[in-house]
């Protein structure tokens, strides 16, 4: 199979969209004629023209908010925020906009879009450039969140999210922008709400998201060689809806779960699923669950220290052997 | 106040076959006192605690709902604040329907799911009210590129207060919706205050709205918002520039709540005497005085006050008599699928 980067994908899965339908047009700050801060939507302007492919001012109120009015009215935005940790200048839309028009309205209106960002850490940027603010939309109804780890499932995500009749967030990674992954030809078209067993195993399940996937998968390896442990690792991809039988499944068979969240330790996304697997899989566990988190402080900008705070294969590593061999 | 661009016009001798006409006046007098009406009943209802939670009212801002409304073309946007009922009416929704929502009853626009802040009538393009200060301006600049997207005709129009000239999304919206030439009217309500601190108190410049239009390449327009057949001849003007692919326009209209802020406040911030001076500019009684110099019968005139009272009296007695919401709405339409579910 053909292989492509993340950041290509991004490229890829956008043009798919807006080459099928029409109404799908995409807005941001120095999207068009530059490509993207990160390169991710290079040769779209050039592709789809002005009309569809826009420039905006520094307005992310605005940006999200056109992107809402448009949604409502027949068109399918892609509104991109540069950088997630922006969301807290426009976190109006994101929290108390779009996700709650159709349930106010009891069905009248509708807000079909996606929101992408650049997520998470690895770039040495510091505490306002680097964050991974996936749980602060995950605990909103009526969006819905998703976080792809590789190229392949950043285009069908994307169509997924784009086809979706309801508020997408889609994070892409910018530490993965670079990676490569395996992509097959033609469309790819994916389903939101679908997590993915990427290294099936017996003794533990590892969840991870985003960047935390080829990390978590990079321990396994190491766990099964070093210590015989066999760990299955489960790309969760889609925070909400969030898919429990997969999870759940899992945890029948090896009755250990372990997260591994980039986002800082208060409320992470492995929060609820513990609790979820506590309510419903109590029984099933032979072991507490453990969550493997970024420590509950900002981020520092020094790569020596950036590095250590998010979780790494080591501590991945670390953690996960020292509990299942006490 | 130089800056009035459009007085209220001098009755003519050809009278009501001006430009407005006598039936667009009959209808524009017909929406102010359906609202005046409606407002005033939900007023009372509150009083016995038959609309519960908050509520807004236009009372003595009549006339800009109106006059907007009475420009608007069907399949025209109208984008509403939590002083949004006049609006909402102003579009066509039945007083009813209205009522019903502030009632929480099941018969309201959206069965007592959205509340008195959030009316919202999708047939009548009443594309929500917004209860965040300033949330809504963006919106409608969406909705209005999506009409020049798609060479749709229609035009949007965002309805604010002048204390939402203060706020980033006003000057984050203007902007955008000028660059973008999109085909938006913003209509700044100044009713003086915000809730209950004077909007001079906190603002750089007299004209909330219309000394910031410059900033954005446009003309500073501010009208009287008390006589309803300036708000329409602005309105119109508006709405012919929009569709005519010029742009935007931000139009601040001059006007005063009688009642307080919200439901329970009695407005003793005001000081004394402004509540009169202003009622002696009462939209309704100006527009009712405009009929009568144009030579509208008063039996036409009553016969228009009567019907509302009738209309309103049936609301709110088909209101009161409507069931609460059942309660299996309570998990419907959060998602498009119609439910609730955000996991398997
Ligand atoms: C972002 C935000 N800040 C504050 C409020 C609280 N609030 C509700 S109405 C209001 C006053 C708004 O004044 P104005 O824009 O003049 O509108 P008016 O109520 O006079 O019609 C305030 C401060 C809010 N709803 N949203
Ligand atoms: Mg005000």
């Amino acid at each position: 199979m053909p292989e492509m980067t993340y950041r290509d994908a991004v490229i890829r899965g956008i043009a798919q969209e807006m080459s099928r339908d029409p109404d799908v047009v995409f807005l941001g700050e120095d999207v068009a004629k530059a490509g993207g801060v990160f390169k991710a939507t290079v040769g779209l302007y050039e592709q789809f023209g002005p009309l569809r492919v826009r420039d905006t001012p520094i307005s992310e109120q605005a940006i999200l908010g056109a992107a809402m009015g448009a949604a409502m009215t027949g068109l399918k935005p892609i509104a991109e925020i540069m950088f997630s940790d922006f969301f807290a200048v426009c976190f109006d839309y994101i929290a108390n906009e779009f996700p709650k028009s159709r349930y106010m309205s009891n069905g009248q209106l509708k807000c079909p879009l996606v929101v992408r960002t650049g997520n998470g850490a690895g770039s040495r940027f510091g505490a306002q450039h680097s964050q991974s603010v996936e749980n602060w939309c995950m605990m909103i109804p009526g969006l819905k969140v998703v976080a792809p780890s590789n190229p392949a499932d950043v285009i069908g995500l994307m169509a997924a999210a784009v086809r979706d009749p309801d508020p997408v967030i889609f994070f892409e990674h910018k530490s993965l922008y670079p990676t490569k992954g395996e992509v097959p030809d033609g469309e790819i078209v994916d389903t939101l709400g679908s997590a993915k067993v990427v290294r099936p195993g017996k003794d533990a399940t590892i969840l991870a998201l985003a960047l935390m996937v080829p990390r978590a998968l990079q321990a396994a390896e190491r766990l099964k060689s070093e210590h015989g442990i066999d760990c299955e690792v489960i790309d969760v991809r889609s925070l909400v809806p969030l898919d429990t039988q997969t999870i759940l499944g899992s945890l029948a068979k090896t009755h250990r779960l372990f997260t591994v969240e980039e986002n800082p330790r208060l409320c992470g996304w492995g929060a609820e699923i513990v609790s979820i697997a506590a309510d419903e899989a109590f029984y099933d566990l032979d072991g507490p669950p453990v969550r493997i988190t970024t420590p509950h402080i900002p981020l520092p900008a020094a790569d020596i220290l950036e590095d250590i705070v998010l979780p790494t294969p080591d501590r991945i590593v670390e953690t996960v052997s020292k509990s299942l061999n006490s | 106040m130089s800056t009035v661009r459009d007085r209220a016009p001098q009755p003519a001798g050809s009278g009501l076959n001006d430009d407005i006409g006598e039936e667009k006046r009959l209808e524009l007098y017909r929406t102010q006192v359906t609202i005046r009406e409606a407002e005033q009943r939900a007023y009372d209802l509150f009083l016995q605690n038959l609309v519960k939670g908050t509520s807004h009212l236009s009372l003595g801002q009549e006339a800009v709902a109106a006059g907007f409304g009475g420009a608007m073309r069907k399949g025209d946007l109208s984008f509403c604040t939590y002083r949004g009922h006049a609006h909402t009416l102003a579009r066509g929704v039945s007083v009813e329907k209205v009522l019903g929502e502030l009632m929480q009853r099941d018969n309201g626009l959206m069965r007592g799911k959205g509340g008195s802040m959030h009316l919202t009538s999708a047939d009548h393009g009443v594309m929500g009210s917004y209860a965040i200060i300033g949330a809504h301006l963006p919106i409608a600049c969406g909705a209005a590129w999506r009409a020049q997207y798609k060479g749709d005709k229609d035009v949007s129009t965002c309805f604010f207060g002048d204390g939402t000239t203060n706020i980033g999304a006003f000057h984050e919206a203007l902007n955008f919706a000028a660059v973008w030439k999109l085909p938006v009217v913003f209509c700044c309500e100044n009713n003086l205050y915000m809730e209950y601190t004077p909007i001079s108190d906190v603002t750089a410049v007299p004209s909330p709205a219309g000394d910031r239009a410059g900033s954005y390449g446009l003309e500073k327009i501010v009208i009287d918002g008390n006589d309803a057949d300036a708000v329409f001849r602005t309105a119109r003007a508006a709405y012919e520039k929009a569709r005519a692919g010029q742009g935007p326009s931000l139009i601040e209209c001059l006007t005063y709540r009688h009642s307080g802020h919200s439901r329970a406040d009695p407005a003793k911030y005001r000081p004394e005497g402004e509540l009169d001076r202003w009622k002696q500019r009462d939209p309704i009684k100006i527009y009712r005085e405009r009929l009568q110099q144009f030579g509208v019968s008063e039996k036409v005139i009553s016969d228009i006050e009567a019907d509302v009272r009738r209309e309103v009296d049936e609301a709110t007695e088909k209101c009161k008599a409507a069931p609460m919401p059942p309660l299996d709405i309570l998990t419907t339409d959060v998602y498009a699928d119609g439910g609730w579910a955000w996991r398997n």
